[in-house]
This record gives structure tokens, C-alpha cells and sequence, in this order.
């Protein structure tokens, strides 16, 4: 097995305090903006990006965690069933601009599951999508809007996004499997 | 840029390896947790916008009721529905059953309509496994018998981790009709697995022999059992299990004097919180103010209910098992 690192801790900061200033540049009201974290790792780069918005702009965005096993299409195709994770989002979606955050954009059948999840917590005004890193092998037609390295990558390879809260450290790694080497 | 590290494997999803729930004497303590664990999940579902969401929805459930029940029924169907799963519901009351079809023929022609999960309460012992040899569907044990009735159990397990996050070396009391009981049976089973110290408390012709096998303390004296423990349970007395109805005691009023809790109970002993598997015979196993306390959580046992049978569900509704 080969680990190559992509993203020191240094560049996904930069690219943190990049999404930040993107996520509330369209809008002339930026408490119109409520950020909503994807299970596990986009909990915690939302969390970020929501800190840093408060240090910079001076107010805080709602933030809600989201956790879509329950809508996957996919989960019994697995070889284990994913395990339930906590869902919350303490505010009304009604009419809001959502940005959803993950870590990885992969098939685009993740995302899919979020949008039918949030249309079941309310009417948000919109919905964009943000991702750290785009590997590409779409399954769908979704794209990301807010996007922090486009990666081509191959099937057989896996992207890991580390972040310091789970992973005591913040980077970015491609594993390659020696099979391809 | 990059660089080579070793990286340290992730951590995975518990293998939970079940394909029925018969009862909990089948299950390790850690699947036990792992459904408790997963249920608090499935609560928040109950209090979304839309309770609903579509993970069962290629999924096609048979409850299939050979006795009659209220409460778990309807709460497997609430289960099943906030989930989006096709429900087909069998009772023997208008069915074939009464014009002597046998069981075996019953579950084999509704697996012939291509059902995925059968929920079962039967008054004999053993039909959900022997369900398990006539059909390839996951089987859900709803009662058998005097036997088990796992997913009452979880709930209450559920239920009392709320008040104690962790049951090890806490002490909980069952009391009541311990012989008729099939809950006592599959509370004790998944109490002692976690860790849980157990007593039955009850009339001696309402203990069953060789009570003490299972590993719970047997008591005959209920100031004693309240002065002990942390939780306690009442059994509703079930009078149509008894042949003319107080045949095991001389009448309910003394039953009440005897194994009654009591506004006095909760008063001399303050720290007990009260259970019961429902429905209660208010003036028989508990006064109707005890019932009604704050100190009793018998309401938010049934609210537990729905989302610990759709954590059951859920994870037995399939999922490539190694």
C-alpha cells in the first residue's frame, strides 16, 4: 500500500478560510446562509468554516449535522450495514440558503440521499454543495459548487481527508493499492 | 509534497452478524449495546418534520399475529411505516387458521408472496424458530408462549439506560406474575449480559421453579426488593392466563396489599424509578398516583418502543452477512 499526502494542515486551512468568504459572498443577507455538516468528517470541516466565519465576519451561521444511512440506496450492497450517526438540525429550513459540506465527492449518491433528506426537514430557498475533494467517477449528475482540490483519482484508490478532532491531525492522503504500482 | 506514511486502519461499523431476533438469550451483550446504541438514533426520527424515512422501502414485512395484542403491534406497524416498508398484517381471527389451516402451510404460502421479514407473537414456545426452518425471511420473535419477548426487553433496557446510561452493577427488581411472564424471561437474559444485578420479587405460586437458574435473586418481600434497587419493574398481573382468574392468590385486593406499590413505597424508599411493560392494572400492581409520578417512566417506555424496533428492523433488514 502507497500514501501519498495531497493536503498539508497549512493548505486546508487556507482552503477553509477560502470557503468561508465564498459561502457568504452571494448573499446580501448572510444570516440567510445555514451550513450543515455531512457525517463524520464534514461535521467537523463545517464546524470550521463556521469558527472561522465568526471570527471574520462577527456573527454565527446555523449549523446542523446530518446523517443520511437512513436514505442511502446502497447501504445493503455493503459488505456491513453502516451504523446509524447523529442527525440534528435546531433550526427551520424554510426558505434558507443551505450548503451542505462532505469531505470526499465520489459516486454523488451520497448527496443525492442529503437532498432528500433535507426536503424531509423543510423548503430551503437553496441548496449548494461543498466538498473538500472532488475524485471524480460520478454515478450521477451532481456537481459540487464550493470545491477545495479537484483530484482525478483511480477507482481502486481511496481518499482519506484527516481532521485534527478525529484524526489528531489535519491533511489530506491518497492511498494507492500496490496492485496498481 | 507528498510523502509516504503509514497510516493506522479506521475504525469500521460493529459487524452485527444477526439474521432473526428469537430471543436475547441469542445475542452476545455487545449486540445487545449495539441496538441500544443504534435506537437513540431512530428516536429522533419520531420528532422530525416528516417521520419518515425510505430505508425499507423495498422491504415487505408480514406481522403475523396468533394472539391478541395492542401495544406491540401496533408499535412493530409504526415501526415499519415510519420506516417505508410494505406491511401485510395476519391475524388468526380472519384468516384460514380457522378453517384448520397449520402453521407450517400459513408462513409458507405468504413467503410464497416474496416477504423479506416476518414479526411473530404465537402462544406456543419455539414458533419463531421454527419459523426460522420454513421460510428464508428474517424472523422477528413478537412473544412466544411463556418463553421470550425480546424487543418488549430492549425497550425497557432502552428505557432504563436513560435513567442509568450504564446498567453494570445496577440493581433492578421484577415484580409480580413471574411465571406467566415471557418479559421476565428475556429481561433477566439481556439485564445479566450487561452487566445488570437481577431480582424477582412475587407470590411463591407466581414464581416459576428453578427462577434462581437464570441467575436473579428471588425474593418473597417487597419492602425488602424496594429498599434494593435502582429500577423497578412491575408485571401487570395476567388473569387470562389463570384457568378462573385468582386460582394463584386469594384476591387482588390482597395481592395489592402484598405486592402493590404504593405512594407510601415511594415515600419511605426515594430512589427507585418505576417500570412497568404496560398495560397497568392501576389498583393492583401499583396505586394510580404511582403510576402517574414523576419517578415513572412507563409513558416514554412506549415512545421507546417504536424507535427500538425500527433500530431492529433496520439492522436485520438485510446487508451482505460474512
Amino acid at each position: 500500500m502507497n500514501t501519498i499526502k495531497i493536503m498539508s494542515a497549512e493548505e486546508l486551512n487556507r482552503t477553509f478560510l477560502r470557503f468561508a468568504h465564498q459561502f457568504l459572498e452571494p448573499h446580501d443577507d448572510p444570516q440567510q446562509v445555514a451550513i450543515i455538516g455531512m457525517q463524520t468528517r464534514g461535521v467537523h470541516i463545517g464546524r470550521r468554516i463556521v469558527d472561522i466565519i465568526e471570527q471574520e465576519y462577527g456573527f454565527k451561521p446555523d449549523f446542523g449535522v446530518l446523517d443520511v444511512t437512513f436514505y442511502r440506496d446502497d447501504f445493503r450492497s455493503r459488505l456491513k450495514m453502516p451504523e446509524v450517526k447523529v442527525t440534528e438540525i435546531p433550526f427551520d429550513l424554510y426558505d434558507r440558503d443551505v450548503i451542505l459540506i462532505d469531505d470526499v465527492l465520489y459516486t454523488g449518491r451520497t448527496v443525492r440521499s442529503a437532498m432528500d433528506a433535507l426536503m424531509d426537514y423543510g423548503r430551503p430557498h437553496s441548496i449548494k454543495f461543498c466538498c473538500m475533494i472532488d475524485r471524480g467517477h460520478r454515478e450521477l449528475p451532481i456537481c459540487a459548487d464550493y470545491v477545495g482540490m479537484k483530484l482525478p483519482t483511480h477507482v481502486q484508490e481511496e481518499v482519506r481527508v484527516k481532521v485534527q478532532e478525529l484524526d489528531g491531525e489535519d491533511a489530506v492522503y491518497v492511498v494507492k493499492n500496490s496492485e496498481e504500482e | 509534497m507528498s510523502e509516504e506514511i503509514k497510516l493506522q486502519e479506521r475504525e469500521g461499523d460493529y459487524d452485527f452478524q444477526q439474521k432473526h431476533l428469537l430471543g436475547l438469550a441469542h445475542y452476545s451483550g455487545d449486540d445487545i449495546q449495539y441496538i441500544l446504541d443504534q435506537a437513540q438514533y431512530f428516536r429522533e426520527i419520531l420528532d422530525r418534520p416528516v417521520p419518515k424515512v425510505p430505508t425499507l422501502r423495498d422491504k415487505t414485512i408480514v406481522n403475523l399475529f396468533y394472539e391478541n395484542s395492542t401495544r406491540t403491534r401496533l408499535s412493530f406497524e409504526l415501526a415499519q411505516k415510519r420506516m417505508g416498508a410494505d406491511v401485510v398484517n395476519f391475524s388468526t381471527g380472519s384468516s384460514s387458521v380457522k378453517k384448520g389451516e397449520s402453521l407450517k402451510d400459513t408462513i409458507r404460502n405468504i413467503s410464497s408472496m416474496k416477504i423479506d421479514m416476518v414479526v411473530v407473537r404465537h402462544e406456543s414456545p419455539g414458533v419463531p424458530h421454527f419459523l426460522t426452518r420454513c421460510v428464508d425471511a428474517a424472523i422477528i420473535n413478537a412473544g412466544d408462549g411463556a418463553h421470550e419477548h425480546p424487543t418488549q426487553a430492549l425497550l425497557d433496557l432502552f428505557s432504563m439506560q436513560q435513567v442509568y446510561p450504564d446498567l453494570s452493577g445496577r440493581h433492578i427488581a421484577i415484580i409480580g406474575d413471574i411465571a406467566h411472564s415471557r418479559v421476565v424471561r428475556s429481561n433477566i437474559i439481556g439485564l445479566l449480559k450487561l452487566g445488570a444485578e437481577v431480582a424477582v420479587c412475587g407470590p411463591k405460586t407466581m414464581m416459576p421453579a428453578y427462577v434462581d437458574e437464570l441467575g436473579a435473586n428471588v425474593s418473597y418481600d417487597l419492602d425488602e426488593t424496594l429498599a434494593w434497587c435502582d429500577i423497578a419493574m412491575a408485571l401487570r398481573i395476567q388473569l387470562e392466563r389463570q384457568e378462573d382468574g385468582t386460582e394463584l392468590f386469594p384476591s387482588i385486593r390482597e395481592y395489592h396489599q402484598m405486592f402493590g406499590i404504593t405512594m407510601e413505597h415511594l415515600e419511605k424508599y426515594p430512589d427507585f424509578t418505576i417500570m412497568h411493560p404496560g398495560p397497568v392494572n392501576r389498583g393492583v400492581e401499583m396505586e394510580s398516583a404511582v403510576a402517574d409520578h414523576e419517578r415513572s417512566i412507563i409513558l416514554s417506555q412506549v415512545t421507546n418502543g417504536v424507535a427500538v424496533r425500527m433500530a431492529i428492523l433496520y439492522l436485520l433488514s438485510g446487508g451482505t452477512r460474512v
